[in-house]
């Protein structure tokens, strides 16, 4: 009984702080790319435009929801529907720190610590191309069906050499928990260089890394590989005929999506939770990066040469979030009571991951600020003939070293 | 909670395959497939055969179904037409196929020696590290033979498709 009410709780957290990201993301999108572009991006609505993703869900939500003449009912809302769900589940088997003791409770940080974990992963972004593709067909339009078609086609022929990055990493942590993945990165090469598996003897993962973040990357249909819903000739790909809610589905399950193989990323390649410089220093890290965040946002709040008003006031206003954060973060090196103690440390796991999470996911959108679409054609041509060999041949040479080591 | 678990997945994988047989439109009976597959997954995570049910996901309702509904959407295929039956197939098929499933079971009852009885959680070789132990040591032949056997399809496919152009 008490396990069903902290997954109840642990999932509702989850599900509720996963689906702000995913609403917050595409603000911070719109906002790197403006600046990539020389722009300002979204500043009307609230202070720094900080409310337009709420504005954007009203809107989004009170709109009609048309539906196209004879399109078959039951698929054409099923896959949305799907799309949403499969996006959220697939969150469910990350772990997002070590263990956390609240008020005497000992609970997992992360829904559910499955000794599958990364297969599960697998089979559900199998299963999520039927969204995909089933929303184009149902949608009764050619460019729709186009649309649903080629994603189809880029899903499976990226789906392998994704498997087979990801089949490295497993060879050298001997497990497909997510969890002692993540586990088995712990400690330093030399007292400085993390054992994190991109640096991990005796094969460094980098080449694995590279071609498990361009598979995801035609996974989640993001620039460059955005040929599904590529608007110059398709108008919008699968999801043309898609307005209101079902629209909002599938949008947040591309941000959802995007979430995933960043945490994923993380826990394969760039060490989970574990910091990028040894223990005394480590701590130190949120603490004064924080800091340094909030002095850069008070400073530029009270110098501001911008003539909207608000700037004078959110500046220094997410100054102080910052400088709480720092506190709640310097709160570890204080000797506190038990409780508060434990849920401290648990903190700085949790910081890690969500660091490198975040830097992930600037880089996919720093990707999609820089590089152009390619054509279809190049994009299979490059899956098979290029990636998939590469992919092949890495795995090969790590097993060979693994075995030679071992 | 095992047994309903598994009363209800098999409940809908009878279900989804009933209706892959009525179902007139070539996707929906794709769809209740795919729904047959992914049931029978659960069924296996039941019965602790995890990798078996994270294969199946993968292989069948992922990488294999995804094909023929991609076919499917391709060739855009469309409903169905129903003929008339026969007068015999009208009148005889549903007490034929009743009885035919009784006969079915009767001999599988009678015929086949009686097996220990499954229970939920004691069978634990289904995790990925017995499975490989399992393929590289005792079943090294046949695994090998198998990859042989789907070289031979992939090279059938290639020779085909060259035929086209």
């Amino acid at each position: 009984m008490e396990f069903i009410i902290i997954s109840l709780v642990k999932a509702a957290l989850v599900a509720a702080v996963l689906l702000t990201l995913a609403a917050y993301l595409v603000w911070i999108e719109r906002k790197v790319l403006a600046h990539i572009q020389l722009r300002v991006g979204p500043y009307r609505v609230g202070p720094n435009g900080l409310l337009q993703p709420l504005a954007d869900l009203v809107k989004l939500v009170t709109k009609e929801g048309v539906m196209p003449a004879q399109v078959n009912r039951f698929y054409y809302l099923l896959a949305p529907f799907l799309a949403v769900a499969l996006a959220l589940v697939s969150i469910s088997v990350i772990p997002f720190g070590t263990e956390i003791e609240v008020f005497g409770i000992k609970t997992y940080m992360g829904l559910a610590d499955v000794n599958i974990g990364l297969l599960v992963i697998l089979a559900i972004s199998a299963v999520s191309v039927y969204a995909i593709a089933l929303g184009g067909w149902a949608s009764n339009n050619k460019y729709a069906l186009l649309g649903g078609l080629r994603s189809a086609a880029q899903m499976i022929s990226y789906e392998l050499p994704m498997s087979l990055a990801i089949a490295s990493p497993l060879l050298l942590a001997n497990t497909l928990s997510l969890r002692e993945v993540a586990e088995a990165q712990a400690g330093f090469y030399f007292g400085f260089l993390p054992r994190w598996h991109i640096f991990q003897m005796p094969m460094p993962q980098l080449i694995a890394f590279a071609v498990f973040l361009v598979a995801g990357f035609a996974e989640t249909n993001r620039v460059p590989f955005d040929l599904p819903e590529a608007e110059n000739e398709l108008v919008a790909g699968f999801h043309t005929e898609y307005s209101s809610t079902c629209f909002a589905a599938f949008f947040t399950a591309e941000y959802v999506n995007m979430v995933t193989i960043s945490a994923l990323a993380t826990h394969l390649f760039l060490g989970g939770w574990n910091p990028i410089v040894p223990e005394p220093v480590a701590g130190l890290v949120p603490v004064f990066l924080f800091l340094a965040a909030a002095a850069a946002l008070f400073f530029h709040g009270l110098n501001s040469v911008s003539t909207r008003p608000w700037d004078k006031y959110s500046f220094p206003v997410v100054g102080v979030v910052a400088l709480g954060l720092a506190g709640i973060f310097a709160l570890a090196f204080l000797p506190l009571p038990g409780p508060l103690a434990s849920i401290a440390a648990a903190l700085h796991p949790l910081f890690w991951f969500c660091a490198k999470v975040g830097v992930i996911l600037f880089l996919f959108i720093w990707v999609r600020g820089t590089l152009p679409r390619f054509r279809f054609d190049q994009l299979m041509k490059f899956a098979w003939t290029f990636l998939f060999p590469v992919a092949i041949v890495q795995l090969l040479a790590t097993a060979l070293m693994v075995a030679l080591v071992k | 909670m095992d047994a309903i678990l598994f009363l209800l997945f098999a409940a809908i994988a009878v279900a989804c395959g009933i209706n892959l047989v009525v179902q007139t439109h070539p996707i929906s009976s794709a769809l209740s497939l795919i729904g047959v597959m992914a049931s029978l997954a659960v069924l296996y995570l039941l019965l602790g055969a995890e990798f078996m049910a994270a294969a199946q996901m993968i292989v069948y309702a992922g990488a294999i179904m995804v094909l023929f509904v991609f076919t499917i959407m391709l060739l855009n295929a469309g409903a169905e037409h129903k003929k008339g039956r026969s007068v015999i197939a009208r009148l005889l098929g549903v007490p034929a196929l009743i009885g035919f499933l009784g006969l079915v079971s009767f001999l599988i009852q009678s015929l086949l020696p009686r097996s220990e009885e499954v229970r939920f959680g004691a069978f634990t070789g289904g995790t990925a590290q017995a499975i490989g132990k399992k393929l590289f040591t005792g079943y090294l032949l046949p695994f090998e033979v198998t990859s042989v056997l789907i070289l031979v399809a992939i090279l059938g496919a290639v020779v085909l498709a060259r035929k086209e152009i």
